[in-house]
């Protein structure tokens, strides 16, 4: 899009010196080309280092197996707020924001325990009835011959609609959770309206006080379940309100990790299924796939790029030398695409074996906490779209929003025919 | 090989034969039972493989190391119980044949 009209980057890729390359440009995700980049990575250099570059010094892991690796030892590769954290962006300390997901065991354990009863399996059968019905009142209001934004009417209604149920949230504000989460994400030079680590915590204080009010008047009730009562209630994190930072840090995380990324698979997969009739005409034909194809969806979407961890002792990966203390990026967007894990990675199937077989939640003691929440909604998603809808057009290519870190689709007009 | 009784958690029954070697995992894998999710493939990273050893199976069995990888990942499923493992880490032996696990409400 901003890349002028002859930029070829399957050439740019390959001929680009190795040691040059920057996979962190957000660029690369906001005009989509960073395919040939990862695919020369994984062939020629699958642990890279990459001195100055735009995020800093970094290695980028791009080979799942690899990934595996950094994921199953968090005992080396440190998720600590205080070390980076968990993005590849490193934000001044005072802007260093722990949470459960920024820490390592055994902190980590006992927060995440706290709120994971919510996304259990019992849990989900609890809220599926509710889903289904949000989800069909906001098909049922579609119009029909005529071109509007999925990501507004769609995605964005229904994530925001289930994160009101999880926090217990007015729904009447909800419009406030999806600007706090963004502002959360935002790159400070995406030339957006967050171009400043400063201008980010004024908003997000806002979030802060709102979220605070709401904990105190729930501390004072018998335990609710909803993710403020059960952290105001739970022996591990009844305190956190007196930690604003760390209080702020945590509600970030749960407001976008039950946000954002649900919200670019409800987009992307429409998208997936437009770009490739063959596959949309699979799931007409049998609709009885959907709960293969929504994990299919999650990897192709690959909703978070990437995962960042700080080495705190020496050590090796995939034949490189690690320093302790060097920045080590997981790219789950590649690893999702390495062919030596998945059958035909670079084809969009919606009935391939193993399909929850894919990097997009992560893995080991940071894996996604809702993914089968996450499913649940792709699911019931896609069981009332094929009830209603057999097909819808994509009008234009979708535009996409400017991070290395989340996957983010911000406008898609569509049209269902009249 | 071991003959192996995967029950799930409605209460259907699967009876299978696992060659010696392979991991309980992915026995039911290789003969479509559902109820064991697997989704990081064995590598003890996920806990969706997660079962529940019959009690006559139980000492046998074992239970994973405090402080293992696998007690770790097993902390993070859902509805734990003492009997719980991660199927994916228990090597199927000769020894086993007849064993019955038991399949959680989900995988998470």
């Amino acid at each position: 899009m901003n890349a002028p009209v002859h930029f070829d980057p399957a050439s740019d890729a390959l001929n680009t010196p190795l040691d040059r390359i920057d996979v962190s440009d957000p660029r690369l995700f906001q005009d989509d080309i960073y395919h040939p980049y990862f695919e020369r990575l994984r062939r020629e250099d699958p642990v890279h280092y990459r001195k100055d570059g735009k995020y800093g010094s970094f290695w980028s892991v791009t080979k799942f197996k690899d990934i595996m690796a950094v994921e199953t030892h968090p005992e080396i590769y440190s998720s600590a707020a205080r070390l980076g954290g968990i993005t590849i962006t490193d934000r001044p300390m005072e802007f260093r924001r722990a949470s459960f997901i920024s820490m390592d065991p055994p902190r980590h354990d006992e927060q995440r325990k706290v709120v994971s009863p919510i996304v259990a399996p019992a849990n989900l059968n609890n809220m599926s009835g509710i889903i289904r019905e949000r989800v069909c009142r906001v098909l049922d209001g579609l119009p029909r011959g005529e071109t509007f934004d999925w990501v507004q009417r769609v995605s964005i209604e229904l994530t925001t609609l289930m994160l009101t149920t999880l926090f217990d949230f007015p729904e009447a504000d909800r419009a406030n959770l999806t600007y706090w989460s963004d502002v959360a994400t935002a790159d400070v030079n995406a030339g957006g309206i967050v171009d400043s680590e400063e201008k980010r915590l004024e908003i997000l204080r806002e979030a802060l006080r709102t979220f605070t009010a709401m904990w105190h008047e729930r501390a004072a009730k018998p335990p609710g379940f909803d993710l403020i009562s059960m952290l105001a209630h739970a022996e591990a994190t009844k305190n956190l309100v007196n930690d604003p930072q760390e209080f702020l840090g945590n509600l970030t995380l749960l407001i976008v990790g039950g946000n954002d990324t649900t919200r670019n698979s409800m987009s992307g997969g429409l998208w997936a299924l437009c770009k490739h009739p063959v596959e949309y005409q699979k799931l007409r034909d049998n609709p009885g796939l959907i709960p293969s194809m929504v994990p299919e969806i999650i990897r192709w979407q690959s909703p978070i790029v990437h995962m960042r961890r700080t080495a705190v002792a020496d050590t090796e990966l995939g034949g490189k030398q690690i320093k302790a203390g060097d920045k080590v990026v997981m790219w789950y967007i590649s690893g999702n695409r390495d062919e030596d894990s998945i059958d035909n990675p670079n084809d969009f199937i919606i009935d391939r074996a193993r399909p929850r077989h894919h990097l997009s939640f992560g893995f080991g003691v940071h894996r996604c906490v809702g993914n089968r929440l996450a499913e649940m909604q792709l699911i019931i998603l896609w069981e009332e779209i094929m009830k209603r809808f057999p097909r819808i057009e994509l009008m234009e290519e979708p535009k996409r929003i400017y991070s290395n870190f989340i996957h983010g689709i911000s406008e898609m007009k569509v049209r269902i025919p009249a | 090989m071991a003959r192996i009784t995967y029950i799930e958690h409605n209460g259907a029954g699967h009876v299978v034969d696992v060659p010696a070697g392979k991991s309980v995992m992915q026995g039911a894998v290789d003969n479509n039972i559902p109820g064991i999710d697997a989704d990081c493939g064995g590598e003890c990273a996920c806990a969706t493989c997660h079962v529940y050893v019959d009690a006559a199976w139980l000492d046998r069995i074992g239970l994973p190391a405090a402080g293992s990888q696998e007690a770790s990942m097993l902390s993070f499923a859902a509805v734990t119980q003492p009997d719980s493992r991660l199927s994916c880490q228990i090597a199927v032996t000769d020894a086993m044949d007849g064993l019955i696990v038991r399949m959680p409400e989900g995988q998470h």
